[in-house]
């Protein structure tokens, strides 16, 4: 097999092998006097290696799953364990040093920092944490070795996200959560945000989830995860993921 | 448009917080010129009212003695509209109950009437019977002082003998607003007071039956001052006249004048340093406001809102706030002013006190508060208002920002991530930055305008009483006497050390500025009455020639060597010219001074006095001031100590309530600035703060980039806030220096340290309030938000 265009499927029934395991995963929110039912009950488990696509229209509940699993919102009921460790009981101190040391984000709006220079973006993170890799290094992975000093505004959307993905890499996590990466960018563009994403799944085994409304970057995942009203409404294994460059929308 | 009514509503209740602060920084400029021009104007009005009313003598004088016929022939002279005569004479009396020694000045009345000029204002009680030879009218203040009703009793010694004496009435008179014996700085209530009486029985006591020995006169429209009292001195230089003299030299106006004058300065000073600040304030708060809210106005375009439409809108919520401002400012100004020009009241004796608000006053804090604010927000709105709307719909786009000449040195890379945001974001929003700092610094500047007078007064008193008035007490003698007195008191009980001193009456001029003061003849190095210069040395008399206080010097226009006319109020009222040989620097009343030998030749006369220091064992003083009061030739007898507290509280009691006032303005103020500017790089910073949580980064972590940034421009504003500060203190300095004292320019570290603790501190509160805000952060929708 080809890793430029095909890519190793991890293995993906192994419960010793799961990353994140959801069971019974309820969250409501009041807004006045509705109350709304973001996520009904998901049970779910994400395994090491592995590229995870969630699919859902809007206010299917993708977002706040995504939120639940980067230890950013606490779920009303259920259980939500990462490893051994159990988020859904995490204090707020504990949930912080969760996102420190063990997941990497992507943003929609890549959310980088403008006073800060492409490494030293990625710089801040790996100050802050253990065993990261040099922000030099992350940004040679996702093609950005010769725009080190290039602040955000010098830099491009698609060069922002790279940023932004050598940014959550940088630290090694184990998990990287990707919210809408290429919702602000245009096809090829977002291809290579794509791309880059795949680089670091293949190379270094980040566990990977993409939430996206765009169905056709499902080909490349190894399951596509699709939610409809706080639901799973179901869970596709993709045996051959197709490579990035080939996705058309 | 009641959809953008209601958006108003909500945004003026979400920010209820900033909305205040900014409140209270315009309310604050607001009062002050509130405060200083009601202040200024009651007791102005106060003052004319009273004036007129009562008949205010326009030319005083005093001789020895000429009989009623000169008076009459003077009465006709060209420009007088109206004289009239009468008798004084210093007492001394006893108070039951009260053992310190009082010295009263005693007045005639027509018998039985009011006079035409100088006529008195009856508080209670009513003018003596003419039949009633006992009957008194005595001054309020000195009433008060010792709860003395009409019906009450008082015993006096005039011309040496015992009298009883009724109090027929409790009354004030234009003469006495301000109401200080002979030589006293302050009042004493309780040991000075004036005393009015029947012509008849004052003339009997005083051996002046058909006689006067002091004029009161009113001028005719248009007439020269100037003109009549030459006139005056000439009809009386046969009678011992000691020079006519106009309001400007009677004590009492005098330091009303002064005072007024004191007011006048900060009425213009003071609002224009905090209403300044608090325009500049307003302005660049509001514009940041504003442009927190650019999102919203491109959202409001998109929906057809006209630009217009939207300016008028952000112009309502500027009115909103500063109508609040103004409303704080008025009547907290106005509660201020009442209480203040009630404080004056207690030294200023007016019967009533004409206090009203004035329209022209609050009409231009009106002006000033609505055009800062106007021009801070019209400026952000024409701003925000460029932006088109379809940049409300895309992401944000980063902010440029370069590498700077800082990037590649050593500091740079040994400052972490965080250090650098805060850096390349000043760097990066330099005006921001700047007005930020200018923001700041003026508050510490105000901060310190407020508190370093408290120190700087405190000085002036101990230069004065440490360094100046050395004597416990001092004796002021009726006639000058054979200096063999000294001597003699050198034997009472108590007494350390004695030296006398001669003081008489002046006129000091240098071209055409001539100043009225008592020229003391002193011991050439005298122990108990000290003479400074600026760093505090002692001076010694030189064998001719004359000193002066510096600040009497400049008022003259007069240098060291400068000859100048000198004419002495007493006796033959000889002229001479003398040399000013120096100038002391004194920071309490004004003063000329020689050597007392050379001023007794200047007099004619053989080695005299008038006047003793006394340097006492105090705890002997109880035996002393009687002896003392018992001495024939003693006219009164000052205590040092009780005119150091006197003055002192004067002191805490005028300047310093508004230094105080202004103090807790100025907090108001700093904390306002600073808490804005807080919550305006919060709001700027939120997405980036968020981002940072969520990339990991504790509280504490997020919260020291906003908490260093606002550090580092504190701590640039103080030293410059220092800057303008004392520029600022020395510029009201020289505002405020006046005849009776004159606070030296003095800031002490202590005062610096206040300002910038204030400022410290309102940083400290500030940086909690936004934790709170920090807190209840939204990491999701920070995120989510564009912007």
């Amino acid at each position: 097999m080809n890793a430029d265009t095909r890519h190793d499927v991890p293995d993906v029934s192994s419960t010793a092998n799961s990353v994140f395991r959801t069971n019974g995963l309820t969250r409501t929110y009041r807004v006045g006097e509705t109350e709304i039912h973001a996520l009904r009950g998901i049970d779910l488990t994400l395994y090491a290696g592995e590229l995870a696509v969630m699919l859902g229209a809007s206010g299917s509940g993708k977002s706040t799953l995504l939120n639940i699993l980067g230890g950013l919102d606490h779920a009303s009921s259920g259980q939500v364990l990462y490893r051994d460790q159990d988020l859904s009981q995490a204090s707020e101190r504990q949930l912080t040093i969760y996102r420190r040391d063990h997941v990497g984000f992507v943003f929609q709006f890549y959310n980088l920092i403008s006073s800060l220079t492409a490494r030293e973006n990625v710089a801040i993170v790996t100050d802050i944490c253990r065993d990261a890799m040099a922000p030099e290094q992350a940004l040679e992975l996702v093609g950005l070795g010769q725009r080190l000093d290039h602040f955000p505004a010098q830099l491009s959307g698609g060069e922002q996200q790279r940023v932004a993905i050598a940014r959550a890499i940088a630290k090694q996590p184990a998990v990287l959560l990707c919210d809408e990466p290429t919702g602000a960018l245009d096809s090829a563009t977002g291809r290579q945000v794509l791309e880059a994403l795949l680089a670091v799944n293949q190379r270094l085994g980040t566990t990977t989830v993409i939430i996206t409304h765009n169905a056709v970057i499902g080909e490349m995942a190894h399951r596509v995860i699709l939610l409809r009203d706080g639901r799973i409404a179901s869970i596709e294994r993709n045996a051959q993921p197709c490579s990035p460059s080939t996705l058309v929308w | 448009m009641r959809s953008l009514r209601r958006k108003l509503f909500r945004e003026l209740v979400g920010m209820r917080g900033q909305v205040l602060a900014i409140a209270v920084v315009i309310g604050a400029g607001v009062m002050t010129l509130i405060l200083s021009v009601t202040t200024l104007n009651a007791l102005q009005l106060t003052q004319e009212r009273f004036y007129q009313q009562h008949g205010f003598a326009e030319l005083f004088a005093e001789l020895k003695r000429a009989p009623e016929s000169v008076a009459r022939r003077l009465a006709d002279s060209p420009g007088i509209n109206h004289l009239e005569t009468r008798v004084r004479s210093g007492i001394r009396l006893q108070v039951a109950n009260f053992d310190d020694p009082v010295r009263g000045l005693l007045l005639s009345l027509p018998d039985g009437r009011q006079p035409g000029i100088n006529r008195l204002y009856l508080r209670s009680g009513g003018l003596p019977d003419p039949e009633r030879g006992d009957q008194v009218v005595i001054s309020e203040p000195f009433a008060e002082a010792h709860e003395l009703r009409p019906g009450d009793h008082l015993q006096a010694i005039i011309q040496g003998r015992q009298e009883r004496l009724t109090i027929s009435g409790i009354a004030l008179s234009p003469e006495f607003v301000y109401q200080i014996g002979p030589a006293d700085l302050l009042p004493d209530y309780q040991r000075f007071a004036v005393v009015w009486m029947n012509r008849s029985t004052v003339a009997r006591a005083t051996d002046m039956d058909g006689a006067f020995n002091s004029l009161v006169a009113t001028l005719q429209p248009g007439a020269s001052a100037a003109e009549i009292q030459v006139l005056l001195d000439a009809g009386l230089a046969r009678y011992g006249g000691q020079g006519a003299y106009d309001r400007d030299d009677l004590p009492s106006h005098r330091f009303i004048s002064e005072e007024m004058n004191q007011l006048r300065v900060m009425a213009v000073a003071f609002p224009l340093v905090f209403l300044g600040v608090s325009a500049f304030l307003l302005s660049v708060l509001m514009e940041r406001i504003v442009r927190t809210q650019r999102q919203d106005i491109a959202v409001l375009k998109a929906f057809g809102y006209s630009n217009a439409q939207i300016a008028t809108y952000y112009l309502l919520l500027t009115a909103f706030i500063v109508a609040v401002g103004l409303l704080l400012g008025i009547g907290a100004g106005a509660w201020a002013a009442e209480g203040y020009a009630r404080l004056y009241m207690e030294y200023f004796r007016f019967p009533t006190l004409e206090f009203r608000l004035q329209p022209g006053g609050i009409a231009l804090a009106i002006l000033v508060a609505a055009a800062a604010g106007g021009i801070g927000t019209a400026r952000a709105v024409h701003h925000s208002v460029r932006l088109t709307p379809a940049q409300a719909m895309r992401p944000p786009l980063p902010e440029h920002f370069q590498q700077s000449w800082l990037g590649g040195t050593r500091f740079w890379r040994w400052l972490d991530q965080p250090g650098r945001i805060i850096l390349r974001n000043l760097g990066r929003h330099r005006l921001k930055a700047i007005l930020s700092v200018l923001g700041i610094s003026l508050s510490t500047s105000l901060l310190l305008v407020g508190s370093y007078q408290f120190q700087a007064v405190d000085r002036m008193l101990d230069v004065q009483y440490r360094l100046v008035q050395q004597a416990d007490l001092h004796l002021s003698l009726t006639d000058p006497t054979s200096e063999r007195a000294i001597g003699e008191l050198r034997h009472l009980p108590g007494v350390l050390l004695s030296e006398g001193y001669r003081s008489v009456p002046v006129r000091i001029a240098l071209g055409h500025r001539t100043y009225r003061t008592a020229l003391l003849g002193m011991e050439n190095r005298s122990v108990l009455r000290g003479l400074i210069d600026v760093r505090h040395r002692q001076q010694s008399l030189p064998e001719h020639g004359l000193i002066l206080t510096d600040y009497l010097a400049d008022e003259l226009g007069a240098r060291p060597g400068d000859s100048l006319e000198l004419e002495i109020l007493e006796g033959e009222r000889r002229s001479r010219t003398i040399v000013l040989a120096g100038v002391v620097a004194e920071p309490i009343g004004v003063g000329a001074y020689m050597e007392r030998r050379a001023l007794n030749r200047l007099l004619g006369e053989g080695p005299a006095i008038n006047g003793i220091w006394l340097q006492v064992d105090k705890t002997q003083l109880d035996a002393l001031l009687p002896r003392l009061d018992r001495l024939p030739r003693v006219a009164g007898i000052g205590l040092t100590g009780e005119a150091e507290s006197a003055i002192r509280s004067y002191i805490d009691e005028t300047v310093l309530v508004l230094m105080g006032i202004l103090l807790l303005l100025a907090g108001s103020i700093t904390f306002a600035v600073i808490y804005n500017n807080a919550r305006i790089a919060f709001a700027e910073r939120q997405r980036e703060l968020a981002t940072l949580r969520v990339l990991g980064f504790s509280r504490g972590e997020v919260a020291w980039i906003l908490i260093g940034e606002l550090l580092l421009l504190t701590l640039l504003a103080i030293p410059l806030g220092w800057a303008i500060g004392s520029g600022l203190a020395w510029l009201l300095n020289q505002a405020l220096s006046m005849d009776l004292l004159r606070i030296p320019f003095v800031i002490t570290p202590q005062a610096y340290g206040f300002a910038a603790a204030g400022v410290l501190l309102a940083s400290a509160l500030s940086v909690l309030l936004v934790m709170r805000r920090l807190y209840r952060l939204d990491m999701v929708s920070a995120l989510k938000a564009v912007e």
